[in-house]
């Protein structure tokens, strides 16, 4: 079952950056790649729960604001110490300006 | 070669294994620690494992089912207690002998002591002890105004405990910390009711007090020692190796034996990043890249060890991030990011960036810090006026 929410403007995530968005009680980070693609992913890193938007997007990857663990955000894999486990992903849809998530 | 030896449970010993693996080493791989444990991290030693509401459990860094996946023997809870170079052999405490084709030094470093009354603070049972007596109202007295001691008042304080700090030298964080950013830091502590003896020469520590050379008595119910940690050098000097302010390596993290190399506290290296800086860095992220760097060249690579210096420390809701060397640059500039959040510029008479520290709350100073870091790493020269303006994202350095 789909459940597609509005979590930003296009405009509002920056080329090669993260925007935090908050729903429902969880915190999702919304990404925009250097290729002007969107992604989201759970908001807080795996290794302790740091939220990810303080931390900086470089190509496909954002790095955690705390203890510079990785992920590549259009997958959400951990890329390396000290996080093992993945981040979750969601599908994206762009409609009409608007970045839409997926959060089923 | 067939067989590599790592001495040590710590964090460079722990990504040595994995990283053997990821090179595709196909042969054996023997860990011995002196520890109980298999590698886990040292860092929430003092700062979440003491304030947290259970006992916590080590955070590994290698988990039970990965070492055996990896292939690793571990001998745990066992010393090596000689390095055979000659038999190209290490000698544990129980007597036994392994024979090593390249050997991994990462035997770390060990807290500077003060005599029986003093605690120190290294692994998971210093800290459950700490945690005991980390209650409320108790006086508790820590010597030494560094990164340990101050990250144990922090959690201290948090707690309810009545925390006195004394530190010899006329301000906190004298080594390697910008005096602008430990002004911040002790006046943090302050605010939280920590006192502060600063300039303060220590006479004689009983079980119960601590007396200062002007006459004071400080009564304590628990006394800590964070002066400090001595690179664990032993095995490596009665073997003969150049020791210079640790294990002396080269850019490639090997010793002055080419079939042993060191990684993390114990060993001293040439940083080429750094007009070739000899340097000795203890710090978990640099533990994990020296580890690396040792790895590759052991396995035949030639790479000199390049990564930039990272280091944080959590007081408070305060985060600290250094990056590069501090006290290297002549000339600071100030970025102001709010506020609360603050970066300094470490610049050479040239230009360069060779450091920056940041301070704010939580992650605030994070992502400048990175960025600087890469700015380091590229050996930029941007302008001053840009660095400065907090409307001028770093990012633009980095791009062309
Ligand atoms: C309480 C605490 C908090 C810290 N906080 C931070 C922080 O916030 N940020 C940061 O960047 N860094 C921090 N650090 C530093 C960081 O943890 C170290 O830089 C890192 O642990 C170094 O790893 P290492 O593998 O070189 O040595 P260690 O982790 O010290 O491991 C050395 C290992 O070798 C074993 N050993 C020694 N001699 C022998 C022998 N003869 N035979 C067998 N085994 C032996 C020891 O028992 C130990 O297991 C902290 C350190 C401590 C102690
Ligand atoms: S909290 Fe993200 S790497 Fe530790």
């Amino acid at each position: 079952m789909s459940n597609w929410i509005e979590a930003s403007t296009t405009e509002g995530v920056n080329n090669e950056d993260v925007l935090r968005f908050d729903y429902g009680g969880k915190t999702f980070a919304i990404f925009r790649s250097p290729d002007d693609k969107f992604y989201a992913t759970d908001g807080l890193c795996t290794h302790e729960k740091v939220h990810l938007c303080d931390g900086l997007v470089m190509g496909h990857i954002i790095e955690c604001p705390k203890h510079n663990g990785r992920f590549d955000y259009t997958t959400g894999n951990a890329q390396g110490a000290p996080c093992i486990l993945n981040l979750r992903t969601y599908a994206v849809k762009i409609e009409s300006h608007k970045v839409l998530i997926n959060l089923e | 070669m067939k067989h590599v030896i790592i001495i040590g449970g710590g964090m460079a010993a722990a990504r040595a294994c994995i990283n053997l693996r990821s090179h595709d080493f196909q042969g054996e791989i023997t860990l011995i620690s002196e520890e109980q444990h298999l590698p886990y991290d040292r860092p929430p030693l003092s700062k979440a494992s003491l304030i947290a509401e259970d006992e916590p459990q080590p955070i590994w860094l290698l988990e039970p089912d990965i070492v055996k996946s990896l292939q690793v023997d571990a001998h745990l809870g066992v010393a090596v207690c000689k390095i055979d170079r000659i038999a190209k052999q290490v000698i544990l405490a129980d007597d036994s002998e392994l024979p090593y084709g390249k050997l991994l030094i990462a035997t770390g470093a060990k807290p500077r002591s003060l005599g029986p009354h003093v605690l120190t603070l290294r692994d998971y049972r210093d800290a459950l002890e700490l945690r005991k007596r980390f209650k409320l109202g108790q006086k508790i007295v820590i010597v030494g105004g560094g990164f340990i001691g101050l990250e144990l008042a922090s959690s201290a304080s948090k707690l309810g405990c009545k925390v006195t700090v004394i530190e010899a030298q006329q301000r906190i964080l004298l080594r390697g910390v910008p005096e602008r950013i430990a002004k911040i830091i002790h006046d943090r502590h302050v605010g939280a009711g920590v006192e502060l003896l600063l300039s303060t020469v220590i006479e004689t520590i009983t079980a119960n007090a601590v007396k200062l050379q002007d006459g004071r008595e400080i009564e304590a119910d628990t006394i800590i020692a964070g002066i400090g940690a001595s690179p664990e050098v032993r095995l490596a000097q009665e073997a003969g190796l150049v020791i210079d302010n640790g294990i002396a390596c080269n850019e490639y993290m090997q010793t002055s034996d080419p079939d042993i190399y060191a990684a993390g506290d114990c060993c001293s290296f040439i940083h080429t990043q750094f007009d070739g800086r000899r340097v000795r860095l203890e710090a978990w992220r640099s533990a994990q890249e020296q580890s690396a760097t040792a790895i590759a060249n052991m396995l035949g690579e030639t790479k000199a060890h390049s990564a930039v210096p990272w280091f944080w420390s959590d007081q408070y809701e305060l985060g600290l991030q250094i990056t590069g060397f501090a006290d290297m640059g002549p000339v600071t500039v100030e970025r102001h990011l709010s506020e609360q959040a603050l970066i300094l510029f470490h610049l050479a008479a040239d230009g360069r960036v060779l450091g920056a520290s940041g301070i704010g709350p939580g992650n605030s100073i994070a992502r400048d810090i990175k960025l600087a870091e890469m700015i380091i790493a590229k050996s930029l020269k941007p302008s001053m006026q840009a660095l400065a303006d907090p409307s001028v994202p770093l990012k633009s350095f980095l791009r062309g």
